[in-house]
């Protein structure tokens, strides 16, 4: 297919319906709302259901229904409204239930501000709801990337059976970018689901879709086969981008959006002779922590930029485990960190590296 | 020797956990017998929240999604948009309905959503103990309202058939009782009308039924099937409250 112009907000509905969701349950929340309105235009011709909840509870709570019939399935929101999902996404999780979360993230606490943030990192990868859980959490930064991530997301929650999220914001969403788009597929074509309540229809014993288990050892040994099934997604699904980090000594880490901003100030900092590069994760959860480990190494100090108070340079620091010195900058409740700003931090974290100033 | 009373096939064999005495039991039998009647055990999915039927996806002998408390009819919702073919229910408690699970149960309603709804009313929270419920009567002790329930602090039940019949989208709204044999026939025959109502594409069904806690009324089990008739009875009337089945429904 030729390349079209296209928001991220509508190119990431478009590859959700190409790649064979055919199942939208959503209630309205700035800054996603494109998205959904874009599957309300589409999702009936294509023989799908688009429904408008009466909240964000209800809408999670139906594609877990959804999901446990066996249906590709997903749901969009912002922070507050991802908030409100964390139940549902818990039962989902405990379920073993595949499903897609899109979370366009803005800036919190509370009702918050309605412009871009990376405010919620914490919650989508630390387990926003209750229990061991994780979700498969997908940070694409830039329309192409969210496209591409949309069909990855549903076919690695289909194959390790587990909720998977994107998490945008606001800019990435609104921002027009050309995309190129896979070939759509038939939903009939997808894996089966043998596991899913479709009516037994006399042909087997009946399929049961729960996270209830009163006996303390069956839901333990359920959270360690869990576990296992972490780990190995742990080992494999690891997705990141590396931008001149061979021989750089100070690496920034930043995903999304502000990736891109922290990519021209790597340049904005090698104009100026100073050794900088990016590790930009794509997953968020699996964290790519063999990289940060393998370039603690060479590099002599990291430095996290976020569009939040601090949140995924807890996981730089645990991946880099004491080697260099972590440092962190960020702005937060819609505020993006600007190029100059990078670059000014960049030499600061430089001098106070060689200082051995720890902060 | 030919076999003239058995389990219904949508029963298993699994030993109900309600104390002796509950009324649970009988209704979870009359939904596998209408089940079995109607020749659906093979394209049936049922849904059950949190409350003391929790663990029905136990007991049925069909396809079975427990749901988050007061989420069932989201649950219930998500099922059937993607198998509109298949008799979807929902068995709720009154906490589960009325308190927690409100707004789905109205949003569904209102969205004619093709599903039934059976509401087990006990006026009580049985699973966690004997608190007050939506539907608890005035002056009734419970564990949270240890001198009664009172209109100053806890204000009035809720009344869902009633409630829920003045929606457009609901097509067969009927509460029913337990207490009597009589009573369980037509509690099953509205049960019937319900799935009926279902599988006819005609839209929203709610079969409340009143039912019996011995347990936290703190009651024998034949004192608390009385107290159905002198004390719920009288607050909640028995009856049909709407139904648009003769005519072609509400979708
Ligand atoms: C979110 C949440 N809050 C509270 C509970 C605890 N809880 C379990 S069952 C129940 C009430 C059930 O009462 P009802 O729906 O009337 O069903 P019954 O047991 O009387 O049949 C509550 C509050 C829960 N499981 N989940
Ligand atoms: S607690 Fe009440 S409602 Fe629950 S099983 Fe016992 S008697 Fe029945
Ligand atoms: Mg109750």
């Amino acid at each position: 297919m030729a390349k079209v112009l296209m928001k991220g907000n509508e190119a990431l509905a478009e590859a959700a319906m190409r790649c064979g969701c055919r199942f939208f349950f959503g209630y309205p929340i700035t800054p996603q709302t494109e998205l959904a309105a874009y599957m309300a235009k589409k999702m009936q011709k294509n023989g799908g259901t688009f429904l408008q909840a009466e909240s964000e509870v209800a809408a999670i709570n139906m594609v877990y229904g959804a999901a446990g019939a066996g249906a590709r399935v997903m749901t969009s929101s912002s922070s507050p409204g991802i908030s409100l999902k964390q139940e549902g996404i818990s039962y989902i999780a405990g379920a073993d239930l595949p499903c897609l979360v899109v979370n366009i993230v803005r800036g919190g606490p509370g009702l918050g501000g309605i412009q871009p943030a990376q405010s919620d990192y914490f919650q989508a990868t630390k387990g926003g709801g209750h229990g061991d859980y994780h979700l498969l959490v997908f940070a694409p930064s830039s329309v192409q990337e969210l496209a591409d991530m949309t069909s990855r997301a549903f076919d690695k929650a289909d194959e390790y059976r587990m909720p998977a999220m994107i998490m945008g914001d606001g800019m990435l969403g609104q921002m027009m970018e050309p995309v190129e788009f896979k070939d759509p597929i038939d939903p009939a074509t997808l894996p089966e689901k043998p596991w899913a309540t479709t009516g037994t229809g006399m042909k087997r014993k009946k399929n049961i879709i729960n996270s209830l288990y009163l006996t303390p050892e069956e839901l333990e040994n359920l959270c360690i086969e869990r576990e296992k099934r972490y780990d190995k997604i742990r080992a494999a699904e690891a997705l990141y981008e590396e931008i001149q980090t061979e021989d750089a000594d100070v690496i920034i880490a930043a995903y999304g959006t502000i990736a891109r901003v922290a990519m021209s100030a790597v340049e904005a900092a090698r104009a100026k002779g100073i050794k900088a590069g990016l590790i930009r994760p794509i997953t968020l959860w699996p964290f790519p922590e063999k990289v940060f480990a393998k370039r603690a190494e060479t590099a002599k100090c990291f430095l996290s930029v976020e569009m939040s108070m601090g949140q995924m340079v807890e996981d730089v620091r645990l991946s880099v485990n004491g080697k260099k010195p972590v440092y962190f900058y960020g702005r937060t409740g819609g505020m993006v960190p600007e190029q100059d700003a990078i670059v000014a931090e960049i030499e600061k974290c430089l001098k106070n590296s060689q200082a051995g100033m720890n902060y | 020797m030919e076999k003239i009373f058995e389990r219904p096939h949508s029963l298993s064999d699994f030993v109900l956990s309600y104390c002796p005495g509950c009324t649970h039991g009988v209704i979870n039998r009359l939904v596998a017998e209408v089940v079995d009647e109607m020749g659906l055990e093979g394209s049936t999915i049922g849904v059950c929240p949190v409350g003391c039927s929790v663990t029905a996806y136990n007991f049925f002998e069909f396809d079975m999604q427990e749901a988050a408390h007061g989420r069932a009819p989201a649950v219930a919702t998500g099922i059937k948009r993607v198998h509109p073919d298949k008799l979807v229910f929902t068995y709720q408690g009154d906490g589960d309905l009325a308190a927690i699970g409100t707004a789905e149960t109205i949003h569904s309603a209102a969205r004619a959503e093709n599903i039934s709804i059976i509401f087990v009313n006990n006026t009580i929270y049985g699973m966690t103990g004997g608190q007050m419920a939506p539907t608890s009567l005035i002056d009734q002790v419970t564990q949270t309202t240890p001198f009664g329930r009172k209109v100053e602090n806890q204000g009035y039940p809720i009344h869902v058939s009633e409630m829920v019949s003045t929606l457009k989208g609901a097509c067969y709204v009927e509460r029913v009782s337990v207490d009597s044999v009589p009573n369980i026939r037509k509690t099953k025959a509205a049960i019937r009308k319900a799935f009926e109502c279902q599988m006819a594409g005609k839209g929203f069904s709610l079969v409340e039924v009143l039912s019996s806690c011995p347990t936290n009324w703190g009651m024998s089990p034949v004192e608390a099937l009385e107290r159905i008739r002198t004390e719920m009875m009288p607050e909640f009337p028995l009856g049909v409250y709407k139904d648009c089945t003769e005519t072609g429904g509400v979708r």
